[in-house]
């Protein structure tokens, strides 16, 4: 396992480069200049052209490739055009929410999808089963961003139970108790993967209950809730982790959109910023964090799918 | 009740002259199936006994009911469309039918197991073999692992799986079909069932292999003394093991009998097709004897003697009532013309 899991952070190496150049050439498809943009409407032809030649954009792409390439490899991820602070200190300031709204979201996640979907399982036909599968299907087709706009309007504008926008860090004032920021942003972010995995987790036990060796245990006199456990949910887990490789990606993704509703100081924000404003480095070194975590995960998965099946072996 | 006399001759029939209590004993036994809001009938009227470490074996084509019947025995029906419509189920001197729900899993995988057909899709993948056998000892007899460890080595000693103390930590995919109904026979056999219920447990082996479990079915029972019902559609395996044989047609036990009896005297022409479809090893054959037709469906069952439409030996009268089981010794066979037709060639 140790080897294996060597193995497959070595081929994190080509898999990264080639992640690089595409978002490289992909940020320069994009039109618009970031030194006109950094100067703004007032700035005459000549200060943009003595901007760009100062921030090295007007040389050739290659060689702007090669150069930011060969920083990474040392270390550093550049400077950011619009903040002119190191791009690590821009990702790191937003690391903080985005951490914390993808643990509380993973733990909605968890509570919610694999209780709910056990439970609609065990009660398969009955109006316990079509209640929570009903929610679950309407959950998983509502977009994010409405989710996130009606969450708002109801406990924060009609109830005012909880806040609407923004999030302190928890080393300020309030410490820990400033995770209220992020119960509506994570519980918006939650809802569509949760319901995936209710559904999933329900559909995975009807499948294994049916089959032969879960008929086996109960000959064997066990309790149906002890079957349901350790023989039912325990075989359809396998199904599940696998699909938490691909809820990460959504998470990614559907962060972007929460963030911006809920104006989060978090990464999702942060790229879509700095892409407004063509600041390169930020874009790049973000994109480049994204694609290590999500290798991450996936590794992280594969692990526990070997884990979870004897039947698996890594190598 | 159209066949009340069956019944005693029933009981009579397994145990012509004894008074011991049977250690499990079907009255009237009727199953159905749920099927668009009707029910079915699947099993009709049926009786039988085993006796403490008797081996009876049941025999029939696929949908004749044997299976529905054992898993109805067990209490393995919950959860499917089929149920139990009346009948009594005593075992051990308690009808199972009249049971909760916790009694009757106080006695599955303890007095009372069985043995699946599929030993491939039978055991849990994601568990190891030890654990699957000592998670029924652990739950019946309260002991702690270390003893339920002990336990299950000796029984997968006692079904010869080689090197026992490796085998019991591996996982079901690294062992053979063979040794996978081994290791099911070791969980059955866990908490020293008084009765053993086998369903078609060497159909998806090799003949090879068949043999061997056929074996060491029968050596378990010799040395433990548990009663077995074996369930198969091939006489050779029961002739090979059992002392009482039923016939199943339909739904209905069409002839029982000591196995002896059966083969000698062949007394219902179902029974008599059954080994007639069995081609000779030491001539050529042409032609299979196959029975003509097919197993009537469940929702068209013919008026009369149930085999009537296949029989070549169908006379108006089966045609009309269903035919009385006679009783000839140990001997039943639920046909109009039994006495006739009983021993001779065809």
């Amino acid at each position: 396992m140790i080897a294996y899991t060597f193995k497959r952070l070595l081929t994190l190496v080509p898999t990264l480069l080639a992640a690089s150049v595409l978002v490289f050439l992909f940020i320069h498809l994009i039109p618009g200049d970031p030194a006109a943009i950094l100067l703004g409407d007032t700035a005459t032809p000549e200060e943009i052209l003595a901007l760009t030649r100062e921030l090295g954009l007007d040389r050739p792409l290659w060689q702007q490739y090669v150069l930011w390439f060969k920083n990474v490899l040392s270390g550093d991820l550049g400077r950011s055009l619009f903040f002119d602070t190191p791009v690590l200190q821009v990702i790191a300031d937003g690391a903080e929410t985005s951490i914390l709204l993808a643990l509380l979201t993973m733990f909605w996640i968890v509570i919610l999808g694999i209780p709910i979907g056990i439970v609609s399982a065990s009660y398969k036909g009955t109006w316990i089963d079509q209640v929570t599968s009903g929610f679950a299907m309407l959950f998983a087709s509502i977009p994010t961003f409405w989710l996130g706009l009606y969450l708002i309007l109801i406990f924060s504008v009609g109830l005012g139970w909880l806040p609407s926008s923004g999030f302190p860090s928890v080393s300020d004032e309030g410490g820990w108790t400033n995770m209220r920021y992020l119960i509506l942003p994570s519980l918006t972010l939650a809802a569509p993967n949760a319901a995936l995995i209710i559904r999933l987790v329900r559909s995975s036990m009807l499948d294994v209950s049916r089959e032969d060796h879960v008929r086996t245990a109960r000959s064997k006199g066990l309790h149906p809730a002890r079957v349901a456990i350790k023989h039912v949910f325990r075989n359809a887990l396998i199904a599940v982790a696998a699909a938490f490789g691909f809820t990460f990606a959504a998470l990614i993704s559907e962060a972007v959109v929460t963030e911006t509703v809920f104006s989060l100081p978090g990464i999702g924000r942060l790229v879509v910023q700095s892409i407004l404003r063509r600041d390169y480095p930020v874009i790049q070194g973000v994109i480049l964090i994204i694609v290590v975590l999500y290798m991450f995960v996936n590794l992280l998965v594969d692990l526990a799918y070997a884990w979870l099946d004897p039947r698996v072996s890594l190598s | 009740m159209r066949y009340v006399t069956a019944l005693t001759l029933g009981s009579r029939m397994i145990s012509p002259v004894s008074d011991n209590q049977p250690l499990l004993r079907v009255e009237n036994l009727c199953i159905a199936i749920q099927n668009a809001g009707q029910l079915q009938p699947v099993v009709r009227d049926l009786s039988f006994e085993v006796q403490a470490s008797q081996t009876l074996g049941i025999v029939g084509e696929s949908g004749s009911g044997k299976s529905l019947t054992v898993l109805a025995i067990m209490g393995l029906l919950s959860g499917s469309p089929v149920r139990v419509t009346s009948g009594k189920v005593w075992f051990d001197g308690k009808d199972l039918l009249q049971l909760s729900d916790a009694e009757r899993r106080s006695i599955m995988g303890d007095g009372m197991s069985m043995i699946f057909q599929e030993p491939m899709t039978s055991l849990n993948p994601v568990y190891k073999i030890g654990d699957q056998i000592m998670e029924g000892i652990r739950h019946h007899q309260h002991c702690s692992a270390k003893e339920a460890r002990t336990r299950a080595l000796q029984l997968l000693e006692k079904v010869k799986i080689p090197d026992a103390s490796t085998r019991i930590d591996h996982y079901p995919h690294q062992l053979s079909g063979g040794q996978r109904q081994r290791v099911m026979i070791a969980m059955a056999l866990a908490c020293d069932p008084l009765l053993l219920i086998a369903d078609e447990p060497t159909t998806a082996l090799d003949v090879t292999v068949q043999k061997e479990v056929l074996d060491l079915i029968a050596e378990i029972q010799q040395d433990t003394g548990t009663a077995i019902i074996l369930i198969s559609h091939d006489l050779g395996v029961i002739a090979q093991t059992c002392n009482f044989v039923a016939v199943m047609y339909c739904g209905e036990i069409v002839e029982s009998s000591t196995t002896e009896k059966l083969f000698q005297r062949l007394g219902h022409p179902y029974t008599r097709g059954l080994i007639e479809s069995i081609p000779p090893l030491h001539s050529d054959v042409e032609w299979l004897n196959a029975i003509p037709g097919q197993v009537p469906a469940l929702n068209a069952l013919p008026v009369g003697c149930s085999y009537q439409p296949r029989c070549s030996h169908a006379q108006a009268q089966c045609r009309q009532n269903p035919p009385v089981a006679l009783l000839d010794d140990e001997h039943i066979v639920r046909c109009h013309f039994a006495q006739q037709l009983q021993g001779r060639a065809s």
